[in-house]
């Protein structure tokens, strides 16, 4: 048996990372890889895997004539984006007046989504009862399309642009929501034991255990929810038409414009993509470090 | 403060499988003033016991007291440093030891708590360090931290859950200096109650030895008295004549208790 001396040494080492036994690992920051190669290497990859994109359209424009090639489409977008704030009146506008409209739509019911889902997914995930209570709701509202709340809304609203904002707040509710309570449910037992022991009030629990432990958890939600969102009101629009991508959409289909509901998927696409990658960012900031061992 | 448990039960029931009696009547009496060690193997219900006493959860049968009455719940008057240091992740560590110390004693006026949070704070080194995140700090100062956040609440009886098992052998020796000195000249807590893995650990901090076991076994099987005098030197601690003869005793209790279990 040996006995260390009384000397203290200063040798403290870091240890193994801030290690919670009972919750998977939460999302890690990724290390800043390799540089400008890495990210040459990724943006070379991205393209090839654009390129296979692009091959199955060209194909399938082949097989089926009235479909654009992508020739005509990327020409068409080009046309399109040359002028994209003209406004001549309800039914000819340039397309990014149209995105505008419906990026507002968007922001507005997305924000309703997020202002009701994240204290409803607090709330139910925190508590056994809140569970109880909300779960069977939310799991018999969450399959319903957003094609079939239209007509509710417009309804209740009388106004396609209101209902617009209304089905997104309904629809893009949930993935924020389960998010959420998932995030609140899965707070580690140490930190409960702290709280417990140290008798921290309801607030101090809220603002220092609940929300910091849920607060990934929320941030996928939301960008869950953004996602969904910006889908449904492309749906909704086509339904309602009018202004709106999902109007224009639909009005350059009805006019055998082709071409220009290529351009204009393509627009959809990359403006989900950027909005996906801004949440994708917030959620890295917001993670957790974890000691670098 | 005097902690009495008297004929404490307590199982848990597992989702599929039979009901664990982990602890099957404990007796336990501790004085006032005194550093108390309970030892054993794993599961033979020393953290169980450890919980029971800070309120985290409530026997099945049998009572504790704490000067005479029983206790319902958490409550200011215990503190307690865990296994996995626990600190908050996204408070900074001044934060952390503010935070729980206000919570713990919301009737204490917030500059006195403040004046007692820098105090152990600097007490265990790390002031300086107070506005970093456990992130950014290894194993050892975030266990001192712990231990500062447990008296900085001025608890009367402090509460450790084998604190050092996951520090190397050279700043466990130093936690294990820093937590006697706090106990003994820094603060007005009394008593203590560690659970702890290491016999070494037990013989040089504690005054009186809990040996629990696993079934078949009783939970408490002994209890050791540490007749040697503070303050002590782990150096020349070996030549006491009761540290050989205590060791050697747990020793055998410990082993005879794996030969049980195996």
């Amino acid at each position: 048996m040996t006995m260390t001396t009384g000397a203290p040494l200063d040798t403290e080492q870091a240890t193994p990372p801030h290690v919670r036994p009972d919750q998977p690992a939460p999302p890690t920051t990724r290390p800043r890889a390799g540089g400008a190669l890495e990210r040459l290497r990724a943006m070379g990859w991205a393209l090839v895997g654009l390129a296979v994109l692009g091959a199955l359209w060209q194909l399938g424009s082949a097989l089926s004539p009235d479909l654009p090639s992508p020739a005509e489409g990327l020409r068409e977008l080009w046309r399109l984006l040359s002028n994209p704030f003209y406004d001549n009146g309800p039914n000819d506008k340039g397309v990014g007046r149209h995105v505008l409209i419906s990026l507002q739509r968007v922001f507005t019911g997305f924000t309703m989504a997020a202002l009701v889902g994240i204290p409803l997914g607090l709330f139910i995930g925190a508590t056994k009862r809140g569970w109880q209570a909300g779960n069977p709701v939310v799991q018999l509202l969450r399959p319903v399309s957003p094609l079939a709340w239209f007509p509710i809304w417009l309804i209740i609203t009388k106004n396609p642009g209101k209902a617009a904002v209304y089905v997104i707040f309904i629809t893009a509710l949930w993935p924020t929501v389960l998010n959420t309570a998932a995030g609140a449910g899965a707070i580690p037992r140490d930190q409960r034991n702290v709280a417990l022991v140290f008798q921290f009030g309801r607030m101090a629990y809220l603002r220092h255990v609940l929300l910091p432990n849920a607060l990934p958890a929320v941030v996928t939600g939301l960008r869950q929810s953004m996602g969904i969102a910006w889908m449904v009101i492309v749906a909704v629009e086509m339904l309602s038409g009018g202004a709106g991508i999902g109007g224009f959409v639909w009005e350059s289909y009805n006019t055998g414009n082709l071409a220009a509901v290529t351009a204009a998927i393509l627009i959809i696409g990359s403006l989900g993509l950027l909005l996906d990658v801004g949440f994708l960012r917030l959620g890295r900031r917001v993670a957790l470090e974890e000691v670098q061992a | 403060m005097t902690l009495v448990v008297e004929g404490l039960r307590k199982g848990f029931r597992r989702k599929r499988g039979p009901y664990q009696e982990v602890l099957r009547g404990v007796d336990l009496a501790v004085e006032q003033g005194e550093f108390v060690s309970l030892i054993g193997h794993s599961g033979c219900g020393k953290s169980t016991l450890l919980n029971l006493v800070a309120g985290l959860q409530m026997p099945d049968s049998g009572r504790i007291l704490l000067d005479g009455k029983a206790i319902d719940g958490p409550g200011p008057d215990r503190a307690m440093v865990f296994q996995n240091y626990s600190l908050l992740p996204r408070l900074s560590l001044l934060a952390n030891v503010r935070e729980a110390a206000r919570a713990a004693r919301p009737d204490r006026p917030k500059e006195r708590t403040d004046e007692i949070v820098e105090r152990y704070l600097t007490a265990v080194g790390l002031w300086e360090h107070r506005d970093k995140r456990p992130a950014q700090i290894s194993g050892g100062m975030a266990q001192r931290t712990a231990v500062a956040r447990a008296f900085a609440v001025s608890p009367r009886l402090l509460l450790l859950d084998e604190p050092f098992g996951a520090l190397d052998a050279l700043t466990r020796a130093r936690l294990q200096q820093q937590l006697v000195e706090l106990w003994t000249h820094e603060s007005e807590t009394e008593t203590v109650l560690m659970v702890t893995h290491g016999i070494d650990e037990a013989v040089l901090l504690a005054d009186r030895i809990v040996v629990m076991a696993n079934p078949p076994s009783p939970s408490v099987v002994e209890v050791l008295d540490i007749p040697i005098p503070r303050p002590r030197d782990r150096v020349t601690i070996v030549d006491e004549p009761a540290f050989r003869a205590t060791q050697e005793r747990l020793m055998a209790l410990l082993t005879a208790e794996s030969a049980h279990a195996a």
